[in-house]
């Protein structure tokens, strides 16, 4: 099955590609301080919004530091709020859609409807009123962001209970005395882990496209930290001078959602061949 | 039919009284709320201002009191007044602002319909082609598109290098003084790129939905017999395929109201165009609580809206809906 799974993993071109970029991110933001061509905080008035020369590669933003080293610096706000940001909405999602899906009856109405009500909220409003309350900074953006996603892993989780539930392990599991808790974290939830494992791909990128969106609005990550979204408002503020301050920092959250979007699918197809359409 | 409605209806009770809940669970996060006030508050909350939420939210009074209070406003549709300095009452505020992101959010859904189903459907019928693979390319790279990039690139094409079209507000300055054909015509030079981009974040799921449909309604029986019986491909594809493939999409265009809306903060935000997202915004850097909490229950409420919609023409379109739930 393991094998299997890794066979047609890599027989996946697009699914290859997605894991090589998502590895190449990992590489790019552990090792910033060492390949960073320059301090990505270090200000020179002297220097200010210069196009890409062999000196910068990808030019200098408004207070003339180097785009191509706060880029480097950048990529580990996306890492890390891709990471925190699921890590939360899966722990929320899998624990409520094992609740729901395990239990049934009244539980399961409640968690559901509650599913249907935080859905009615357009995401990105309910994670702009609760920073607007709170202060934007990067954690509360990725607990907000974290506790706005997690209702599709409900959905999924719960659909994976309410068939794993009938099946003759968790019987079997019940009879030798196995209680509530022991049964859905240890027996049925492993079994339930492929799919939370591709949404979970899927929700990274987008926690990382969020993130940019409310940076670039300049109610995310604060500067002088640089994230990929905070270096294009200094784009759009310099729009008719500094074209590369708007294109790069775009490609490379394009890129980087790609990626992971490209891993998620791969996974989902190599894990099932019939959910192929 | 009557009977459908009146039980759609019912289940929006509980869907209404929960959005109430999490807004007013969400207020209490501001600053001003009772624990905030034993634990010295964060200093952006001046005096005056936590006053007002004292009132406005009769945060003195115990939880569940608030809560009927609340209520009982929003019933009225008083949503208190602006902190902002013109002071108005929150509603009015929503209120004029509305009309032109519903214009932007419908026009761009039109769009959305018009160019994801003839993709959608075209690679469908002919699957594994090159017309095929290159939409397959497009929707995943549309899904990652951080769509507020594509549209500074896109006002540095349009706007500021071939200048041919405006990147800023829905007017232009001498506005007043054109004939009102010309009106019109400005008014639209304005809307296009808004429209495009907020379109093209649906564009990508929708026609990638639409073909997964229409592959799922070729394989059925019914198109079997349609072209045993000698119809030409042309009638069995576009009469009685897409037909029964149409119907789902009504779904998705309800779920797509709340990613519209939403995204709207961000595209009347970077364009300047004066609706409720952008209002949206300001109120949020300049920490207008009344307006914020406002707007988020009113985008709820459009969102729920919007799916009750999408169901009531999904079971008028299609009986089998009416008759099974």
């Amino acid at each position: 099955m393991k094998t299997d799974f890794w066979y047609r993993f890599f027989r996946n071109k697009l699914a290859v590609a997605g894991g090589i970029v998502v590895i190449a991110l990992f590489a790019v933001s552990l090792l910033a301080p060492w390949i960073a061509p320059c301090d990505p905080n270090e200000i020179n008035i002297d220097r200010v919004l210069e196009s890409p020369s062999s000196e910068h590669l990808l030019g200098t933003d408004q207070l003339g530091r180097d785009v191509l080293s706060r880029m480097i610096w950048g990529s580990r706000i996306s890492l890390k709020v891709g990471f925190v940001a699921t890590g939360i909405a899966i722990l929320v999602g899998a624990v409520l859609g094992a609740v729901a899906g395990y239990y049934g009856h009244w539980v399961d109405s409640v968690i559901m409807r509650f599913v249907d009500v935080m859905l009615c909220f357009p995401s990105f409003f309910l994670i702009l009123a609760v920073i607007a309350l709170l202060e934007p900074s990067i954690w509360n953006i990725m607990i907000v962001i974290g506790l706005t996603g997690w209702m599709g892993i409900t959905r999924l989780v719960r659909a994976d209970f309410i068939s794993l539930k009938e099946r003759d392990f968790v019987q079997a599991a019940r009879v030798i005395g196995a209680g509530d808790g022991r049964i859905i974290f240890r027996h049925i939830l492993p079994n339930a882990m492929a799919s939370v494992l591709v949404a979970a791909t899927l929700g990274v990128a987008g926690a990382i496209l969020t993130e940019s969106a409310l940076s670039f609005l300049g109610i995310g990550v604060q500067p002088p930290t640089p994230s990929w979204g905070n270096i294009l408002t200094a784009g759009k503020d310099n729009i008719d001078i500094a074209w590369w301050l708007s294109l790069y920092p775009g490609l490379a959250i394009l890129i980087t959602v790609l990626g992971y979007n490209l891993l998620g699918e791969g996974i989902r197809d190599s894990l099932d061949p019939r959910l192929r359409e | 039919m009557v009977s459908y409605l009146v039980k759609r209806l019912l289940t929006m009770i509980p869907l209404l009284i929960g959005i109430t809940i999490i807004c007013f669970v969400v207020i209490h996060l501001a600053p001003g709320s009772p624990t905030d006030l034993q634990t010295e508050l964060s200093p952006h909350a001046s005096v005056e201002a936590r006053e007002r939420l004292m009132a406005l939210y009769d945060l003195d009074k115990p939880v569940h009191v608030q809560y009927m209070l609340w209520i009982k406003k929003l019933a009225t549709l008083d949503l208190g007044h602006s902190f902002s300095p013109d002071g108005r009452p929150v509603v009015d505020k929503i209120a004029e602002r509305l009309p032109i992101t519903i214009i932007i959010n419908v026009l761009s859904m039109i769009l959305i319909i018009a160019v994801a189903v003839p993709l959608g459907v075209i690679s469908a019928v002919r699957r594994d082609s090159l017309f095929d693979k290159a939409t397959t390319i497009f929707v995943f790279v549309g899904f990652a598109m951080p769509t507020f990039w594509l549209a500074l690139l896109l006002m540095i094409l349009f706007g500021v290098n071939l200048g041919w079209l405006p990147i800023s507000g829905i007017r232009s300055l001498n506005y007043e003084y054109l004939p009102a054909w010309q009106q019109h015509v400005d008014l639209a030079r304005h809307l296009i790129l808004p429209v495009l981009l907020s379109a093209f974040g649906g564009l990508a799921g929708f026609s990638r939905y639409m073909r997964a449909n229409m592959l799922e309604v070729i394989r059925q029986d019914y198109i079997t017999t349609a072209r045993a019986k000698g119809l030409s491909e042309r009638v069995v594809i576009y009469k009685h395929a897409l037909r029964n493939a149409l119907l789902p999409v009504i779904t998705i265009l309800g779920l797509s109201v709340p990613g519209l809306i939403g995204g709207s903060v961000i595209f009347e935000t970077i364009f300047a165009i004066p609706g409720m997202g952008q209002l949206f915004y300001l109120s949020v850097m300049s920490r207008d609580y009344p307006v914020v909490m406002g707007i988020l229950f009113i985008g709820a409420v459009l969102t729920l809206m919007g799916n009750l919609l999408a169901d009531v023409s999904y079971a008028a379109a299609d009986p089998r809906i009416r008759v099974s739930s």
